[in-house]
């Protein structure tokens, strides 16, 4: 496999080819902050957090390093006061509708982020898709997934399919940064298929 | 919806995945509305999964995954429209109707949708219902052209 | 329908139709396009088709039911060829007057265009101040061509560009011509045609596509539409074209699924031109094979992004990818994918044809070639119009539209509808040009441009677009989804009255976010109407920001008294 040299925070990191910045910076034991990204899962690129800044021919970009992939003379860096801003605003977006969320507020304590600045919108999901795709990519069971769309989309656990799915499984409810994903399928669970430790129980016996 | 209606339609796309939009345009265009047993069908005929279904299913304006009212009022709220006093027209849509964009009254009267620019703009700000373009309409027209759709 | 199976049998084709028609024989044509289909033009076509059935063979007049003409304000239109007259607002009881004009050489005065202030009549199409200003080089066959009959186009000179690229060139110098002739993106992005095709040519791979995007979601851009309601082939003719040049035989035409009449248009010419085999299996004998898929968008703007789009057409949910993916190398089903706007397609017949010298010698520098415009807003000729690069806005909004509605005062410009920006008054002089608009903050997009008079609320057009546009992003990337969301919230406060100390700074802060951190180009450019209103019109926000913070302090005083 071909092996490329990049630079990261000023220091030079050996990846193969095939790596994205962030792998690369992971196993050369560089910190960058994420949320929607999971080793067992499809890179996302939905949350930003992992945005760094590029610096090419003296121009300066920021691509999100969980899909970007690494090149030779790579030159990369971590922390600037441009990704420190979408970092912290990007955290601010968050905290609007989960403030109580462990990680978020972990990292907002690194950023300055406020949970205050904007207008808050209790949904407690920050749909970092981390449920949807784990279902779908690691267990291929699909008993969740997004709907509607924009501003308007969330996480939807599909009765039909998380009646027969979800009890023995759960494993999203671990992944989920807001507990969300745990609230959202009981309350289904209590909404559309009620009775499911009586009907669990039967099938045990 | 009528299996009559319905297995052409499946029939036609079994077994490709790929053909989701075509089959939910032609069941919308068909019955008017995606009924969730029919969506069911869908998935096992096109071999997708069920969520993958609702998500697209719930994703585009033209579906409806609820029953539509006997006509279909659409609102043009595109920029030029909007100049021109599209938000007035829509308020007295509102009132006239009983509804907001995207819902249907109590007597399956009327649906009403609106968001999309309609490409007309030069003779805006307009509705259309059933087809049939309303132009440059302004709010105390609504009442009289609703009257002509029973 | 014969098949051609070569050049010379097309050209053959081309001399029997033009031979079967007499030039002078005047013909009525009779706009079909979506505004005047609003305004029941087909009440009017089918009172002319009586008056001319009356008659019988002595009527000595042909009709036509055309594509869109472009002064949609004055629709129901009506064209009578080949002298050109130009008859306005026409109703069904005009029948008989429009085929008696037309039979006797004479004007029907009621019907003709006269000026608002003067009265002056100008009865032909080179004196209508609309029409007179424009060059019309994409439009102009819309008054001659019925969208459904092959032989109109054939008869125009349609498909020579395609025998001449297919058996003249070679699919090389095919793709040099079009980077020679600089023809940009009119999709919004303004990417060098030539060198998109080139990328998809080169990439590897054993299948490449080339797709039309015909989504045109963009609010109050309507020109798409009435090119290819009007003129299908053209666009499929290009398509083609760019298909042998790139080395595709698999083209996607994605369109929207809300105009029935663009649907039946489309799908006619593709079953016409497979019939005469300028489509499909051995294109007119050249062994060139290539075959299109239709597809629909149902109803969301992102869907008109490039990589949206194909996800689209693999029957996956819209979500765009990021841009250092680069579709050309990697699109429809990983594989490299050439997809350009269909006025850009348009372009390409006349480009083999005449040649990359002849058009890039109209426009400016780096913005070559002619543009569609659709004018609408507050003003008074509104339509589709067609102008050459690096023609003035003054006369696109004046001497083409007829200035601003009511007797207003201009206050601004719109273009590139929820993706770009307004510009001041004081600006109209600038010129139409992808890069001299952009750097004013009002970059072209797709050419829909608004114009807003005196009385425009310009905080409530920007919450406007963020209203508009929260409702059309996939929602899978936190800066668009939520930074849309906040910013239209902040302006919402704002035209309530209930602004706060620190809106600008949010604002701000969210823009600039939002641009730089943001997957796809609807989320970027979501920030730029704000931006542009930020640079040129604050004072109107920080005034309606104060409104609301008198209210707070007036509140808060009465409270504490």
């Amino acid at each position: 496999m071909n092996e490329v040299v990049l630079q990261i925070d000023g220091k030079e990191v050996k990846a193969s080819a095939d790596m994205t910045v962030l792998q690369a910076a992971r196993a050369a034991g560089i910190h960058i902050p994420t949320l929607c990204h999971h080793e067992k899962l499809e890179p996302f690129g939905g949350c930003r957090l992992c945005m760094v800044e590029l610096e090419t021919r003296g121009r300066k970009s920021w691509v999100v390093s969980c899909v970007y992939p690494v090149a030779q003379d790579l030159v990369v860096r971590t922390r600037s006061e441009r990704v420190d801003k979408i970092r912290k605003v990007i955290l601010e977006e968050l905290l609007a509708h989960a403030p109580n969320s462990p990680e978020l507020t972990a990292m907002a304590k690194v950023y300055k982020a406020d949970p205050n600045r904007f207008e808050m919108d209790p949904s407690f999901c920050v749909l970092c898709g981390l449920c949807v795709r784990y279902c779908d990519e690691v267990k291929g069971a699909h008993a969740v997934d997004f709907i509607e769309r924009g501003a308007d989309r969330e996480i939807s656990f599909i009765p039909e399919v998380a009646s027969k799915e979800c009890w023995p499984c759960q494993e999203c409810f671990a992944l989920c940064p807001t507990s969300y994903a745990q609230a959202a399928y009981f309350l289904t669970e209590a909404l559309a298929f009620p009775g499911r430790r009586k009907a669990s129980e039967a099938e045990a016996r | 919806m009528d299996s009559a209606l319905l297995n052409p339609i499946l029939d036609q796309h079994r077994g490709k995945p790929g053909d989701l939009i075509h089959v939910l345009m032609a069941i919308q265009h068909q019955n008017h509305w995606l009924p969730r047993e029919v969506l069911l069908q869908v998935a096992e005929a096109l071999e997708i999964p069920f969520g993958r279904v609702m998500r697209i299913a719930t994703l585009y304006k033209t579906f409806s995954l609820t029953p539509k009212g006997r006509h279909e009022v659409q609102v043009c709220n595109g920029i030029s429209c909007h100049l021109r006093g599209a938000k007035e027209l829509m308020a007295a849509i509102e009132r006239a109707t009983g509804v907001k964009a995207g819902e249907t009254d109590a007597d399956w009267r009327f649906s009403v949708q609106s968001g999309a620019c309609l490409g007309t703009c030069s003779i805006g700000p307009e509705i259309i219902v059933d087809g049939t373009h309303h132009v440059r309409m302004t709010p105390d027209q609504v009442a009289g052209v609703l009257e002509q759709y029973p | 329908m014969t098949r051609l199976r070569s050049a010379a049998e097309l050209e053959q084709l081309r001399s029997a139709i033009v031979s079967s028609r007499n030039p002078a024989r005047p013909c009525i044509a009779v706009c079909a396009g979506a505004a005047c289909h609003g305004q029941d033009s087909q009440l009017v076509a089918d009172a002319l088709r009586a008056e001319v059935d009356r008659l019988g063979p002595a009527a000595g007049v042909e009709l036509r039911v055309t594509g869109c003409h472009g002064y949609c304000a004055k629709g129901p239109n009506v064209v009578v060829n080949p002298a050109e007259l130009c008859y306005f607002e026409v109703k069904p009881e005009d029948a008989a007057d429009v085929v008696a004009s037309a039979r006797n050489g004479t004007v029907v005065e009621r019907l003709v265009y006269r000026d608002p202030v003067t009265g002056e009549a100008s009865a032909r199409m080179s004196e209508v101040p609309f029409y007179k200003h424009q060059t019309r080089l994409l439009i102009g066959d819309n008054t001659r061509i019925d969208p459904m009959r092959i032989d109109d186009y054939i008869a125009a000179g349609g498909y020579a560009a395609l025998a001449k690229a297919l058996f003249k060139m070679t699919p090389e110098q095919v793709v040099d011509e079009v980077k020679r002739a600089n023809l940009r993106g009119r999709g919004g992005g303004g990417f060098p045609a030539g060198q998109k095709w080139e990328t998809a040519k080169n990439a590897p791979g054993d299948e490449r596509y080339v797709i039309v995007n015909g989504h045109e979601g963009e609010p109050g851009a309507f020109m798409d539409r009435a090119i290819f309601t009007g003129n299908p082939h053209k666009v499929l003719e290009g398509l083609i074209i760019g298909a042998y040049a790139i080395g595709s035989h698999q083209g996607y035409i994605y369109t929207r699924h809300d105009s029935p009449q663009l649907i039946r248009h489309i799908e006619q010419a593709l079953a016409q031109a497979e019939a005469h085999g300028l489509l499909g299996q051995d294109i007119l004998g050249s062994g060139f094979d290539f075959r299109v898929e239709l597809h629909f968008d149902v109803g969301i703007f992102v869907s008109g992004e490039s990589s949206a789009l194909m996800r689209s057409i693999e029957g996956l949910p819209p979500e765009p990818r990021p841009k250092y993916i680069r579709t050309s190398v990697a699109g429809i089903r990983d594989k490299p994918s050439n997809l350009n706007n269909v006025e850009t397609w348009a372009n390409v017949p006349q480009i083999i044809e005449r040649g990359a010298e002849w058009y890039a010698g109209i426009g400016t520098e780096r913005s070559k070639g002619t543009k569609l415009v659709s004018l609408s807003g507050h003003v008074v000729a509104s339509g589709v119009v067609e102008v050459p690069m690096g023609t003035p806005l003054r006369t696109i909004v004046h001497d083409i539209g007829g200035g601003v509605a009511q007797g207003k005062a201009l206050k601004a410009v719109h273009f590139g509808g929820p993706m770009g920006g307004s510009i001041p008054a004081d600006l109209v002089d600038a010129r139409l040009d992808f890069d001299e608009l952009a750097k004013l903050g009002a970059p072209i997009g797709a050419g829909g441009l608004l114009v807003m008079d005196e009385d425009t609320d310009m905080v409530e057009v920007a919450r406007y677009f963020l209203e508009w546009l929260t409702n059309e992003s996939c929602g899978k990337c936190v800066p668009c989804r939520e930074g849309m969301w906040q910013t239209m919230r902040v302006l919402e406060n704002i035209t309530k009255g209930q602004g706060r100390r620190g809106d600008i700074e949010r604002l701000e802060d969210l823009n600039d976010v939002t641009s730089a951190a943001c997957l796809c180009a609807l989320g970027k450019t979501s920030a730029d109407p704000l931006k542009s209103m930020l640079r040129y019109f604050k004072p109107e926000y920080e005034a309606q920001i104060a409104r609301g913070e008198k209210r707070d302090d007036a509140a808060v005083g009465s409270a504490s008294r």
